[in-house]
């Protein structure tokens, strides 16, 4: 075979691989929202569970997804970006530097069901806190960690170094300089990152299955974070599995299409707007 | 007034150390964090051998708790062999999709195909398992005749889409970031975009791709539950790509509900979970030892 056919065939190979890459995503989405849509109503989207009977809502689950991933988000945000500020603007090469990054890789490949597990154990068993909202947060937060202190050191890495050398020459300190000066110019990498990550954990099942548990709490819009927290993600597992429910399979169609919906505007709606502001301020000459 | 600017500006500096190990705290506590999952779970789970023999519960394939037989072997293969069978099934495709979008798509395509691996990042678990559930799970049992539908393959099928993210993105930027001197250099000599890409792309940039396979095997190892609701649950030994079966993960999420804190069974949970920890490590050491020490 000449090597100008064997080119043309690897170029036709490639292209076929790129659209069925695009082609199973979106036949996965599309497939989704076709069947689900149809199942979103009012009644639905904002109605309360039913264990035994058609007809139920989702409307704590709902509310649950978005507390929980609120909560988590309060809880390690802050770490996150103190561990990725001391990694892109402190650390030297040195032991501990290379421990935090191996500890930090290592977290972010554990499996989430051992999180949940470990969850178990130091939030329930240990501290008490129950099968609660908080338990299930204070886990989840564990998944997100890891993934945001990588966010933020690479979003604060885009930075230029002259920016410092600028701020750290008009005298001020270090501190100074990565508050007023680094953050400000990391912002829209740091805001697209935070978003993809919460759009991941938005689904996240496994951990939230034993530590948030597979109840809700019987008051819509329940900000009691001691009440047992189910979420959308692990109601469409439990019904799919456990659950009793004839419409089962409607129930799980209709929150099958509205976390994609929710995971579409996550990442489309607000991370596409971060992207072209970051272009537009690296792009523009100072 | 000048002492006291100076005063000031030295309080700054103060300020500024303390500021300095807080940050380090920060960064620390993923060390502790760690470190006390291991702990943690290693204690809880290492306590079953307190009843169980521990050449049982690795060498044995006999899954009845009630009845006093621990043998996890078969999820420990029903683990190991999804993995492999959904790497086989996925790496060539994503790398396919990273060399394309490396050195072939337009710029316009390759603008869409970012974003696209991020949604394959985002879809969760449990959606790709209700997918495979309702399309895969009846294809298999109506065109190919394979029993339930649920099983090996299957699973397999639904863990090759979920790993493609991983794959395409690390490769992606293993590719990239050969320099572009090499690839000049080949195409001058008369080799073709073809030839270039197999004979100096892909060698050059193969520590970059294998840690993206490990990576994504490190993914499938600890899918937990997209591969519970297609896998059959079935603690049985596979003996062909139908078998339904049961892996580490789906198992824990299976039983874990079930059994009492502190018995002989919840802890052979535990220690299930430890098993995947230690599998999880050992691939970031292996990841080290490619020496790119990439992050995940």
């Amino acid at each position: 075979m000449s090597s100008r056919i064997s080119d043309k065939i690897a170029t036709a190979v490639a292209w076929l691989a790129a659209f069925a890459i695009l082609g199973i995503l979106a036949s996965f989405l599309l497939y989704m929202l076709y069947k689900g849509i149809p199942v979103l109503s009012r009644q639905f989207i904002t109605g309360m569970p039913s264990d035994i009977r058609a007809g139920g809502g989702v409307g704590p689950e709902l509310f649950n997804s978005f507390y929980i991933l609120f909560l988590s988000m309060v809880v390690s945000f802050p770490v996150a970006l103190g561990a990725g500020i001391y990694l892109a603007e402190y650390a030297r090469k040195s032991r501990v530097t290379d421990l935090i990054r191996l500890s930090t890789e290592s977290l972010a490949t554990v499996p989430s069901i051992v999180l949940g597990l470990f969850g178990m154990i130091v939030f329930i068993n240990y501290m008490g806190l129950g099968i609660t909202i908080l338990s299930g947060a204070l886990t989840l937060s564990l998944l997100n960690i890891p993934v945001l202190v990588r966010v933020t050191e690479e979003s604060l890495r885009t930075v230029p170094g002259y920016y410092r050398e600028a701020s750290l020459a008009l005298g001020a300190t270090k501190w100074q300089t990565i508050w007023r000066v680094v953050l400000p110019n990391a912002l829209p990498g740091l805001i697209t990152g935070i978003t993809l990550t919460a759009g991941r954990a938005m689904g996240e099942t496994a951990i939230l299955i034993f530590t948030a548990g597979t109840t809700v709490s019987r008051q819509l819009g329940d900000f009691d974070v001691f009440a047992a927290g189910e979420t959308l993600a692990v109601h469409l597992w439990y019904v799919m599995g456990i659950g009793l429910v004839p419409d089962r399979l409607d129930i799980a169609n209709g929150i099958g299409a509205l976390l994609i919906i929710t995971i579409l505007l996550f990442n489309l709606a607000f991370t596409i707007p971060g992207r072209i502001l970051q272009k537009r301020m690296t792009g523009s000459q100072h | 007034m000048p002492t006291i600017t100076i005063r000031s500006h030295k309080l700054k500096l103060v300020y500024d150390r303390y500021v300095r190990y807080l940050l380090f705290g920060c960064a620390f506590l993923m060390t502790f964090i760690i470190l006390s999952i291991i702990v943690f779970v290693g204690q809880q789970g290492l306590l079953t051998f307190t009843q169980v023999n521990p050449a049982e519960f690795f060498m044995h394939a006999k899954w009845d708790p009630g009845e006093g037989n621990f043998g996890a072997l078969s999820f420990i293969i029903g683990t190991l062999l999804t993995t492999i069978l959904a790497i086989l099934l996925g790496a060539p495709l994503g790398l396919a999709g990273a060399v394309f979008m490396a050195k072939i798509a337009p710029p316009w395509l390759r603008e869409v195909m970012r974003p696209a691996t991020d949604l394959y990042v985002a879809i969760p678990s449990v959606v790709y398992g209700f997918i495979g559930l309702t399309i895969i799970v009846p294809f298999m049992r109506q065109y190919l005749h394979a029993g339930t539908g649920f099983g090996l393959l299957t699973t397999a099928v639904i863990l090759a889409v979920m790993i493609l993210p991983t794959i395409i993105s690390i490769s992606e930027d293993a590719l990239r970031a050969v320099p572009r001197s090499l690839e000049e250099a080949s195409l001058a000599l008369g080799a073709t975009r073809w030839q270039t890409v197999r004979k100096v792309l892909l060698p050059a940039a193969m520590p970059g791709i294998l840690t993206s396979i490990v990576l994504a095997m490190a993914r499938a190892v600890g899918e937990t539950m997209a591969v519970q609701m297609v896998i059959g649950n079935t603690p049985q030994l596979v003996t062909s790509l139908f078998t339904p079966t049961a892996t580490l993960t789906s198992e824990i999420v299976i039983e874990m509900g079930n059994t009492p804190f502190g018995s002989a069974w919840g802890n052979s949970l535990f220690l299930m979970a430890l098993v995947l920890l230690l599998m999880s490590l050992a691939m970031i050491v292996i990841i080290r030892r490619l020496g790119q020490g990439r992050m995940a």
